[in-house]
């Protein structure tokens, strides 16, 4: 189902976020957190319903140094980046509408 | 507009999802209008969406995830036919049947109604407390506590979800401070014992959080002295709010009887509300017991109860 997320490590974080030409929208999430899971569905579909975005994820149990790098201190966070750079964080769980209206600028 | 459904469930943690399972049983093709995704406990699958292990659901020997209990809940009632929207109502019309009940713009007709919409943490309701929550003000030890590793932090609260959340973030904090403005606890025997045993637990007895400080996050807050009314600022870089909780009854106001503390009122041993074809159940119309158990058994009624009241009507 999610082709279009791609799950982002310490390694390939760097890359992915300044190769891209579109803005990448990446989840900060964990296994434990209820939140984070009831959002997942939802991103999916804007993955595959907005071309103009991209969406990443990072586990932030597996890599809680881009976590602390970016100051996450709740999840499900979500950082926009645009040119490589954060342009926008939404901390905590949002409807689907809610979410696309706060990204609607970038997409 | 949607044809007329027979029950149109609002709400879907434990009270809900129990209503849907016996609905969908009896062939009653219940519609779940599960409410939409937040970080408060208002949310679907409810308040255990914002647990780790529930202890003491019958059934689950070593415990069980709470995200997890729910998701079961939902797949067992999808399994016999309920279907979910997942969107939370906005307006209820239950002054004429059949009853209803709109989304936005959307609006779904039913013959009953089975109300289950729960309860949501309260917060201190302090200036900076919204802008400060996910920068070291929160509700959800188990999304948050993780990035308090090695810090020290403290839980505002005496009853059981707040020893709960403390024993939780001890897993992860240097120190908790469970902050509690009388001198003993409501929590139960067991929460006390195993909190007052947690050589990381410490208590702030007859105090309260008046104020928080920081800018792009929490850096300190300013405990008073319940007593005294004496006040000092406390450095801490966490503080989980757990404070209880207010019934999700707003919807409700001028169409179904209150409480004075704002629950739904229910007949005794019943479910049915002050009207009739519209029956509640769970933490919304209850303001006593609270807990998974009680909201899984009461949702069993209401749906036994709106499944009689459906063939009383029709002879």
């Amino acid at each position: 189902m999610a082709e279009g997320i791609s799950d982002l490590t310490g390694s390939t974080f760097d890359e992915t976020i300044g190769a891209a030409s579109e803005p990448v929208l990446v989840d900060f999430w964990a296994e434990w957190c209820g939140p984070c899971k009831m959002i997942a569905p939802i991103l999916e579909e804007i993955a595959a319903e907005q071309p103009g975005i991209r969406i990443a994820k990072v586990n932030v149990d597996e890599h809680s140094d881009i976590a602390r790098r970016f100051e996450v201190m709740s999840i499900p966070t979500l950082i926009l980046f645009k040119d490589g750079e954060p342009a926008k964080r939404l901390v905590g769980a949002k409807p689907k509408g809610a979410l696309l209206e706060e990204i609607g600028e970038f997409l | 507009m949607s044809s007329t459904r027979e029950v149109i469930i609002i709400g879907s943690g434990p009270a809900g999802l129990t209503a849907a399972i016996y609905t969908a049983r009896a062939n009653l093709e219940p519609l779940v209008i599960e409410g939409e995704p937040s970080s408060t406990s208002d949310q679907p699958g409810g308040q255990l969406m914002l647990t780790t292990d529930v202890e003491n659901f019958p059934g689950f020997p070593d415990g069980v995830m709470g995200p997890e209990l729910m998701s079961n809940f939902r797949a067992q009632a999808a399994r016999f036919g309920a279907e979910f929207i997942t969107a939370k109502v906005t307006r209820v019309d239950f002054s004429a049947r059949p009853f209803g009940i709109w989304v936005g713009d959307d609006e779904y007709r039913a013959d009953s109604v089975i109300v289950s919409t729960g309860a949501q943490s309260l917060m201190l309701g302090l200036q900076d407390e919204e802008r400060l929550v996910g920068h070291g003000v929160s509700t959800c030890a188990t999304c948050d506590g993780f990035f308090f590793r090695d810090q020290e932090i403290m839980v505002v609260g005496g009853g059981d979800s707040a020893l709960e959340e403390a024993t939780f973030l001890t897993r992860f904090a240097s120190k908790v401070t469970i902050v509690h403005r009388r001198d003993e606890l409501r929590a139960s025997k067991i929460m006390q014992d195993r909190a007052v045993a947690n050589p990381k637990i410490e208590f702030a007895w007859n105090s309260q959080v008046v104020a928080l400080h920081g800018e792009q996050r929490l850096e300190a807050v300013t405990l008073e002295d319940t007593t005294t009314g004496q006040q000092h600022r406390v450095d801490v870089s966490g503080l989980f709010i757990a404070i209880g909780h207010r019934p999700n009854t707003d919807l409700f106001v001028g169409q179904l009887d209150l409480k004075d503390n704002g629950y739904l009122i229910t007949d005794p041993d019943s479910s049915r509300t002050t009207v009739d074809g519209v029956f509640a159940c769970g933490d919304v119309q209850d303001d006593v017991y609270r807990q998974a158990i009680t909201a899984a058994g009461s949702g069993c009624m209401a749906a036994l109860d709106a499944e009689r009241w459906l063939e009383a009507q029709s002879h």
